[in-house]
């Protein structure tokens, strides 16, 4: 009876929810990449180059928005660092992107723009090794890996708890960014980075690196997807969600809820760090803004309009509230935040499981009326 | 060996407790060769000077079923706290059996020695089902990598099937365990308690919401136990304390006031004026 770990992973979604997974990856990696390039922009079937950029980045922020369920719908822990946590994937990864330019910059010089501006002769030291991408892929996970450790141990240990811990992220979020919007932080304060040329040597703006991201990005929510559905069915996900309902009976019965809450912080940090770093190459730009309180409340807004608690809500809210957040931007720019504040009012009080409950409910009720 | 712990019966070899299995959390293996799996001695804690424990002394035998009656704010439940972990005392020593002492362990630590709890109002995982319920509290290893990559074997799930019957919730293993009335509550949570194989079981108002025919089954259970493991007991129900018999110790102000057999313990002129007021 002993399944091996890759059938467990498998058996985590059921058939239906593969088949889904399936045409979502058919979508992002052939029909996509073949509306786009083997049909001419007056067509009305072409993909534009616009659509691909809109959708690879609301997909970046999908993957936030799965990283942040893991850890507020399942663990009950309310996080607005996470804003930090995609921006330091972002940077990390920027970082690499900056040193792409090479003498391609508006002074041609070895070092990125900015530097020269603050006239620095040489590369800091923690800028060394950002021209090779396995060093910078590792530190794009190692970064907010490091930080969310030292941050959640002390947290955690200290028994920090509830709105006290969404404070405080916020707090550590906001003195970062104000860290970074300084130039002699070494990250080009307040404009950060942009004007990116090349990824691996390919141009950045060619159709065909931007599918190879938008596909890369369309596997990894994938993959994150599988991993999180395999992480809530394990037995560490029946402990995560029992910290979240009744953490001092968790205690009693031998866990040490430190070690489970540790481990998903970090998890859930690293998954969005990953969603920083494909979301620059795409949206060409990294700035201390991303580091925003409103950016992190945002992230709260996603995962509660589309249901916490479920792996699928998070997507379909980022999906939705993005999707309106161009739409009014471009036709209503003005009324944009009475919106996103009314949605966030409606949800809460009408819907406290978002759409998926929504959605729940209506599929019951119908049931109840066939019956 | 008066302290075989499993209630199961298994067919481990005496002696192997299990407590060797738990890694990092073995503090030292508990000790009963006086006999007494307690001892409490001039426990003292203040809460902004009031004192709610006052150089509280008590000893349990190993295998006894003792009961703690008290008039409110007496130092019952800072006293499941004491032993627990969850308020270190000011002054004074907790010990578990002869070498494990309890004011130097954290909650989970002292779970994996041997200390179980049940608290005053149902504490149990609204969200899982009755069997996740009984699944978590299984005694086995807790640490984050097993739990990742655990699988329920077989004999797991005959531990938690045998349970399951033994609190009468063999029809609901699969139900919500929020749904359950708050009898059902009251003995699911029993049933965590007796997964993790204690050797010392803290039950505070554990028939509290039942009814009469559930509280003389939860004495019968309770009695049953006793011997193999160690019961303590708190509890305002009175018909419930005699049909467990067994020694009662009377709290007052943080400290012992009276300890006898129920009777010995009714008659007691000082605690009649407790009780009765001044």
């Amino acid at each position: 009876m002993h399944k091996s770990l890759t059938l467990r992973v498998l058996s985590s979604l059921d058939k239906k929810s593969w088949l889904a997974l399936g045409v979502f990856l058919a979508l992002a990696l052939v029909v996509v990449p073949v509306l786009h390039l083997d049909f001419p922009e007056d067509s009305a079937l072409h993909v534009s180059t616009y659509t691909i950029t809109l959708i690879g980045k609301i997909m970046c922020y999908a993957l936030v928005a799965v990283a942040m369920d893991l850890i507020w719908g399942y663990g009950g822990i309310l996080s607005l660092g996470h804003g930090l946590f995609f921006a330091l994937g972002g940077y990390a990864f920027g970082m690499y992107l900056m040193r792409q330019i090479g003498r391609d910059g508006s002074y041609g010089a070895d070092l990125p723009d900015f530097m020269v501006f603050l006239d620095w002769k040489e590369l800091p030291w923690f800028w060394v090794g950002s021209d090779g991408f396995g060093w910078v892929a590792f530190m794009v996970i190692a970064a907010p890996a490091v930080v969310a450790f030292v941050f959640g141990y002390f947290a955690f240990r200290s028994r920090i708890k509830g709105v006290y811990f969404s404070i405080i992220t916020q707090a550590l979020t906001y003195a970062a960014m104000l860290l970074f919007f300084r130039n002699e932080t070494g990250f080009g304060g307040n404009n950060g980075f942009t004007d990116f040329k090349r990824v691996l040597g390919y141009s950045i703006t060619s159709p065909e690196t931007r599918l190879v991201l938008f596909g890369l990005t369309a596997v990894m929510l994938a993959a994150t997807l599988v991993f999180s559905a395999w992480l809530v069915k394990s037995k560490f996900g029946r402990v995560l969600t029992a910290i979240r309902d009744a953490e001092s009976r968790v205690m009693f019965i031998g866990y040490n809820p430190l070690w489970y809450k540790l481990t998903i912080w970090i998890i859930s940090a690293v998954l969005c760090a990953i969603a920083g770093a494909l979301y620059v190459p795409q949206v060409g730009i990294i700035n201390p803004s991303e580091m925003s309180p409103g950016n992190a409340i945002e992230i709260a807004i996603w995962v509660a309009v589309g249901g916490r608690g479920t792996l699928i809500g998070p997507i379909i809210g980022a999906f939705v509230v993005n999707l309106a957040k161009s739409w009014f931007t471009v036709s209503f720019p003005e009324y944009w935040l009475f919106f996103l504040g009314l949605l966030f009012i409606v949800v809460t009080l009408m819907l406290p499981q978002g759409l998926v409950g929504l959605w729940k409910k209506l599929l019951a009720g119908k049931g109840d009326a066939a019956c | 060996m008066l302290n075989t712990v499993n209630i199961f019966e298994d067919d481990r070899p005496e002696g192997s407790d299990g407590a060797d299995q738990m890694g990092h959390l073995v503090t030292g293996e508990l000790d009963l060769s006086h006999g007494v799996v307690l001892y409490l001695e001039d426990i003292t804690v203040s809460f902004d000077g009031f004192k709610a424990l006052n150089n509280l002394n008590l000893e349990i035998n190993a295998g006894e079923l003792r009961c703690i009656i008290g008039p409110n704010g007496a130092g019952k439940t800072t006293m499941m706290d004491v032993i627990t972990g969850k308020t270190r005392p000011d002054s004074g020593k907790a010990f578990f059996g002869q070498s494990i002492d309890l004011t130097r362990l954290t909650e989970p630590e002292i779970a994996h020695v041997g200390i179980g709890r049940k608290f005053q109002k149902p504490t149990i995982f609204e969200q899982h089902t009755v069997f996740e319920n009984l699944e978590l509290a299984m005694k086995t290893d807790k640490r984050v990598w097993k739990s990742l990559m655990a699988r329920l074997a077989g004999d797991e799930r005959d531990k938690i099937a045998e349970t399951l019957r033994l609190i009468r919730l063999d029809g609901e293993a699969d139900h919500q365990a929020g749904l359950l009335s708050h009898g059902q509550k009251q003995w699911l949570e029993i049933g965590m308690l007796l997964m993790q194989e204690p050797k010392l079981l803290l039950l505070d108002e554990p028939v509290a919401g039942m009814t009469d025919d559930e509280t003389m089954r939860t004495a019968e259970l309770f009695v049953s136990l006793a011997g193999k493991h160690s019961l303590v007991v708190v509890e305002h129900d009175m018909a419930f304390v005699e049909k467990l018999g067994g020694l009662v110790t009377v709290l007052h102000e943080g400290s012992v006031l009276a300890e006898g057999d129920l009777a010995t313990v009714q008659n007691d002129q000082r605690v009649i004026e407790v009780y009765l007021g001044r």
